[in-house]
């Protein structure tokens, strides 16, 4: 059995963010950067279903710059066999629709029987790129999953709506997941395994050779929402800052009265 | 300008959300018509042509055959921009037409300006304009965005629409979140725990303030998802919507989908390390601090009182 995990590498959202010089992305210096949050869940649920089945080869691909590797080799060191790095220093230019289909080019040939990606990334937030994969290549997807389960190729998965309702969804690999926060519980990788994952496969392929399609979209502008204004901020030593909220809480809410 | 609506439905039940695109449609002044995979007995309230396919032959969740009817009302209405919520429904059905359609697809529009999309972007601390190269758009609203003045009134041409494409996946029912635990809906107040608690043991914190202040103790997700609180405890879009006299995040970032459980608290206080987490946007007052010194000070004053 063949799996496919992709994951994105993003700032912390604690980040102090600024803008680049042309005014249409994040400053991406002295930013902490870290695995897209909902993709730790893909990564773990990839790996529990390699330990389920035998013979499973699952392969991790990321999509960026350089730095993306150091975050490729935690998804080593969690359990995945081998790294794709789809090598590229504009891939935060890129739309969903030319990730998307830079995986799906990467994917075609090498029939992967599931593929799990984040439901969305946590910088873009655009939530299209797994199901754009699945489309291209022509296989079901189910997005959303807080639940999952495989057997006898048998795809069983609960997916989240609105309230925390779930629905039941059943489908047959080769198929594509894109998994919510709360999933499983994503591992922390262990010091042999952190050891080990720097011997696996981590191969870079540059990103022209995947690369054919013209973006649809682009971001004209990025911008600080304007502050909606009317709220206090406070700032200063706790005891201080408890009295005054005491005196605020008595003097505007019917709490402490 | 002419845009193609789509509505939702679930559990029996035309999703009030649905409005919001019409909302959408009169703010641009644009025409419209709405699609709806629903039923002839629960329609909505809306002037206009209402295209039709039966639920209980098509099922509430059934992408590749919702996308074919989707289709075929697209190449029949010649939509500039076909408009979804940014649900589960959603999210989950537009990037099919996206792709079949070779449109451009905006996630999560919360405003349009000058006919420009706006989205936001770092869990809501920046915005973004995006620009569309493709003739055709596709959009999705995040929830709340977009608002009917007065209630929705109307009554729609149905044209009632078929297909005979395969489903891809089986939908097998759906489940219901967990019942029991607590009734957030009846507190007061409440005091919530963020991520920035750090660790399950201080949730102690959060909860004897809450005690103090004779309200009950909630949670963000992450919070729920480690197993440190009940599922009963979350609030936001997965979780409870409440509307206490005074609310109280600590360690919350204001994540939109937490916000949408909570914004309409009469008071709001949030105490966070970051001075820019957006939580700030709805707060009537943002304390800068880390919660495990400011918390129990402010718990052992209001003992004091
Ligand atoms: C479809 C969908 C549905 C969702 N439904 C929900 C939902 O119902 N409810 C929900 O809450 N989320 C929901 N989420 C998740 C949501 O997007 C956020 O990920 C989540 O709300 C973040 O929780 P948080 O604010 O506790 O954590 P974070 O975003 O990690 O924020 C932690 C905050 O704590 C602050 N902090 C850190 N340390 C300290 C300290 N010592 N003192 C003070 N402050 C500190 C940080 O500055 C930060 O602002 C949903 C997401 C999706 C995609």
């Amino acid at each position: 059995m063949k799996i496919l995990v992709c994951i994105k590498q993003v700032p912390d959202m604690e980040s102090k963010f600024k803008l680049n010089s042309e005014g249409n992305w994040y400053d991406n210096s002295d930013l902490a950067w870290r695995m897209n949050e909902y993709d730790e869940y893909a990564v773990e649920q990839a790996v529990q279903l390699k330990t389920q089945v035998d013979e499973a080869d699952l392969t991790v691909l990321s999509i960026g710059p350089d730095r993306v590797k150091e975050m490729m080799k935690k998804a080593l060191a969690m359990g995945c066999d081998r790294g794709a790095h789809i090598s590229d220093d504009d891939s935060f230019k890129k739309d969903p629709y030319e990730i998307a289909s830079i995986i799906a080019a990467f994917a075609k040939d090498k029939e992967f029987d599931l593929i799990f990606t984040g439901m969305q990334s946590q910088d873009r937030g655009s939530g299209q790129v797994g199901v754009l994969v699945a489309e291209t290549l022509g296989i079901p997807s189910i997005t959303t999953i807080v639940d999952f389960a495989f057997a006898a190729g048998q795809i069983t998965a609960k997916r989240e709506l609105e309230g925390g309702i779930k629905a039941l969804i059943k489908t047959t690999a080769p198929a594509l997941l894109t998994c919510q926060l709360g999933l499983n519980t994503p591992r922390y990788p262990t010091l042999p395994n952190i050891m080990k994952a720097k011997k696996k496969e981590l191969l870079s392929i540059p990103v022209a050779e995947l690369h054919k399609v013209a973006s649809k979209q682009e971001t004209a502008r990025m911008y600080f929402p304007e502050k909606r204004g009317g709220g206090l901020v406070l700032e200063g030593a706790v005891g201080n800052l408890a009295d005054q909220l005491i005196k605020i809480l008595k003097d505007k809410t019917g709490v402490l009265a | 300008m002419k845009t193609l609506l789509v509505a939702e439905y679930r559990d029996g039940k035309l999703l009030n959300s649905s409005y919001e695109l019409v909302a959408f449609a009169q703010q641009l002044g644009a025409e419209s018509a709405m699609f709806l995979v629903g039923a002839e007995s629960v329609l909505p309230a809306y002037n206009g042509t209402l295209y039709l396919a039966d639920v209980g032959k098509y099922g509430e969740y059934n992408p590749a055959v919702h996308k074919q009817l989707l289709l075929d009302v697209i190449a029949k209405e010649q939509p500039d921009m076909v408009v979804f919520s940014h649900s589960s429904y959603g999210w989950d059905l537009a990037p099919r037409i996206a792709l079949a359609l070779n449109a451009a697809q905006i996630s999560e529009v919360v405003d349009i300006i000058d006919g420009v999309p706006v989205a936001p972007a770092c869990n809501s601390k920046l915005r973004r304009d995006v620009k569309a190269k493709t003739e055709q758009i596709i959009l999705t609203l995040q929830g709340g965005a977009f608002g009917l003045e007065g209630a929705p009134n109307g009554t729609p041409t149905v044209v009632p629409i078929d297909t005979d494409v395969a489903a891809q996946v089986e939908f097998c029912g759906y489940e219901e979140a967990e019942a029991g635990g607590v009734d957030l809906s009846r507190a007061e107040v409440i005091v919530s725990a963020g991520r920035g608690i750090g660790k399950p043991e201080n949730l102690a914190i959060i909860e004897a303030l809450a005690k103090a202040l004779k309200g009950e103790y909630g949670a963000s997700r992450p919070v729920v998802d480690s197993e440190w609180a009940d599922h009963s405890r979350q609030v936001g879009t997965t979780g409870q919507t409440v509307s206490p006299k005074l609310y109280i995040a600590c360690g919350i970032s204001g994540a939109i989908q937490h916000l949408a459980g909570m914004k309409k608290s009469e008071f709001v206080v949030a105490i966070n390390t970051d001075k820019d987490a957006p939580i700030g946007e709805v707060a009537d007052v943002l304390i800068v601090a880390d919660l495990k010194e400011f918390v129990p000070s402010l718990t052992a004053k209001i003992q004091a009182l």
